[in-house]
């Protein structure tokens, strides 16, 4: 039981590969980010505040809690980015924490 | 031809009929949306490789949808239109947007807001576990997406969006672990006289929470949320509430949707600097509108759920009465009759606003009875104990003081879902009324910006 989202529908898309902290993993053609990394883990990020893991919370682009990081140190908001063949995200910041 | 520059951020509701209004009337607006495709929220489109139908999508309301989106295809060679832009900030004249890491700006002659709502949060404890989320975010993950949030959902809150939103995971086949609502049945038998102002829509809402009990979902109103259980590492397992009769009961869960109605998004016409006004039944602030759409600053209007949260229908009127009252303002020919039927309309939409506003009130007294560890706001990881302190050994009675004592709003939400909240346990640990602690002002950036972004002229 890895997965948080559960897929109801529109399962017969396109599968796109990607990876996660360097594991492969699946998503489907038009999946967000988010949704693609939630389909295969529990959280996508660490609060830089020491209280725990997290994985979004409004989906919309309004709490920017799903902030993620790609392999080569760029930042993406995960709800509203789309996933592409290819992407190597990183759910820990590569950047400094202040 | 060069005619008055017209910018209309949003393509919900509200923003695409007021373009629709504009481009009748021979104007070719600059459109702006933070989206990636037009419909807003509550008509968010999937991703085109998705084959469910607009019945599936969008239920009772799949005519409306279908309408919208159609209208807004048919506009799209007649708009300058901006997908995926950040509307960051307004100065005298001038739209400041993003798109891709380039910046720019849109000088208008009017700038009319369409700028939505988002869910109006109270803290909990444990509401920053991992698979805690807004109500708004479970029906984004169901409508957009397919998804539901977790493979046991509970619903907490109030507010039509809660029903709705229960039951159109019911419909999906998503697994409901209960829906547990903090307004008491009284509080909607009062609301009864104005919510008949709506019928259709009242009927509607009465036939999900129908559903939800045919199907055998815990439903519980009357509800005093204790704590969303779960760990760091793992994220949410349960939840916590005292029933209506004061007895503890915890249902097990691996996400948490909850939501307390809507709160307008705001901060444009803050920049814009519009004057606010405190709303006193539904104890939130919203900018000073008149019902044709114009704001308190001369070239600047508002429309829809970011001014006054009437719903889409209201939101669709609102967005042409704005659009008609800039056309008047600019001194272009306006029909009065249809102006003064749209009026009419939008008296009956307010009716109900306030019926909803009765039904599903505001739970002020939970921020008073939030526990001290507590956390109040979820990016910077504040609690309600810290806050507090602010206060009483600061002497931070204002929200702005307050915040910049603690932090308590000054994270990346920017005092979106944390900032009400955080008023409230303010007002109440000061003992001064909530007017008077006042509103987080907007700041911009509105949302973050790349250190790289770049401006670019246009």
């Amino acid at each position: 039981m890895t997965a948080r989202f559960v897929r109801l529908a529109e399962t017969g898309r396109l599968l796109i590969r990607f990876t996660v902290d360097g594991h492969p993993a699946e998503a489907l053609e038009g999946d967000t980010l988010l949704v693609a990394l939630l389909g295969n883990v529990r959280s996508v990020r660490s609060s830089e505040f020491g209280d725990g893991r997290r994985a979004g919370f409004c989906l919309m682009g309004a709490c920017q809690d799903c902030w993620v990081w790609t392999a080569r140190g760029e930042r993406l908001r995960a709800c509203s980015t789309p996933v592409a063949e290819g992407m190597a995200i990183l759910t820990d910041a590569t950047e400094a924490v202040w | 031809m060069v005619g008055p520059r017209i910018v209309v951020v949003g393509t919900g509701p509200a923003g695409v009929r007021c373009a629709e209004q504009l481009v009748a009337a021979g104007i070719r607006p600059v459109v702006i949306d933070e989206g990636g495709r037009d419909g807003g929220q509550i008509y968010r489109r999937q991703p085109p490789n998705f084959r469910r139908g607009y019945a599936d999508l969008y239920g009772s309301e799949a005519a409306k949808a279908d309408a919208l989106h159609r209208a807004f295809d048919a506009l799209r060679d007649r708009i300058d239109y901006h997908p995926g832009t950040l509307a960051w900030n307004v100065t005298e004249g001038e739209l400041h947007l993003m798109r891709d890491g380039a910046a720019w700006r849109a000088p208008y002659d009017a700038l009319i807001v369409c700028a939505g709502a988002t869910d109006r949060l109270m803290p909990v404890k444990g509401w920053q576990h991992a698979g805690t989320y807004s109500l708004g975010a479970a029906q984004v993950a169901l409508k957009s997406q397919a998804c539901s949030v977790g493979r046991r959902v509970v619903f907490l809150g109030s507010g039509p969006l809660l029903y709705l939103v229960a039951a159109q995971y019911l419909k999906a086949g998503a697994a409901i672990g209960a829906v547990l609502d903090t307004a008491r049945l009284s509080d909607r038998v009062a609301a009864l006289p104005r919510l008949l102002a709506r019928p259709g829509v009242l009927r509607n809402g009465l036939s999900y929470i129908a559903a939800l009990r045919r199907a055998g979902v815990p439903l519980l109103s009357g509800v005093t949320p204790v704590e969303i259980t779960g760990d760091a590492a793992r994220g949410v397992d349960g939840i916590v509430v005292r029933d209506g009769a004061g007895r503890e009961r915890r249902f097990d869960c691996d996400a948490v949707a909850m939501g307390y109605h809507l709160r307008p998004e705001t901060q444009l016409a803050d920049l814009a600097r519009c004057a606010f006004r405190f709303d006193a039944e539904a104890r939130q602030w919203f900018p000073e509108v008149s019902l044709e759409g114009r704001s308190s600053v001369k070239g600047v209007y508002l429309a829809g759920d970011g001014a006054r949260i009437l719903g889409a229908d209201g939101a669709e009127n609102a967005g042409r009465l704005a659009a008609l009252s800039a056309l008047a303002d600019l001194g272009l020919p306006v029909d009065r009759a249809r102006v003064a039927a749209l009026l009419r309309e939008q008296g009956v939409m307010e009716r109900f606003r306030r019926g909803l506003v009765r039904a599903f009130p505001w739970p002020a007294g939970q921020a008073a009875d939030l526990a001290d560890d507590a956390i109040v706001c979820r990016c910077e990881c504040i609690t309600a104990g810290e806050l507090r302190r602010t206060v009483r050994e600061m002497g931070a009675a204002e929200a702005n003081r307050a915040k910049a004592f603690s932090r308590v709003g000054m994270g990346r939400c920017q005092g979106r879902y944390c900032g009400q909240a955080g008023a409230e346990v303010v007002a109440h640990a000061a003992a001064v009324p909530l007017e008077q602690v006042g509103r987080l002002r907007g700041q911009a950036p509105v949302k973050p910006l790349a250190i790289a972004t770049r401006e670019e002229t246009q």
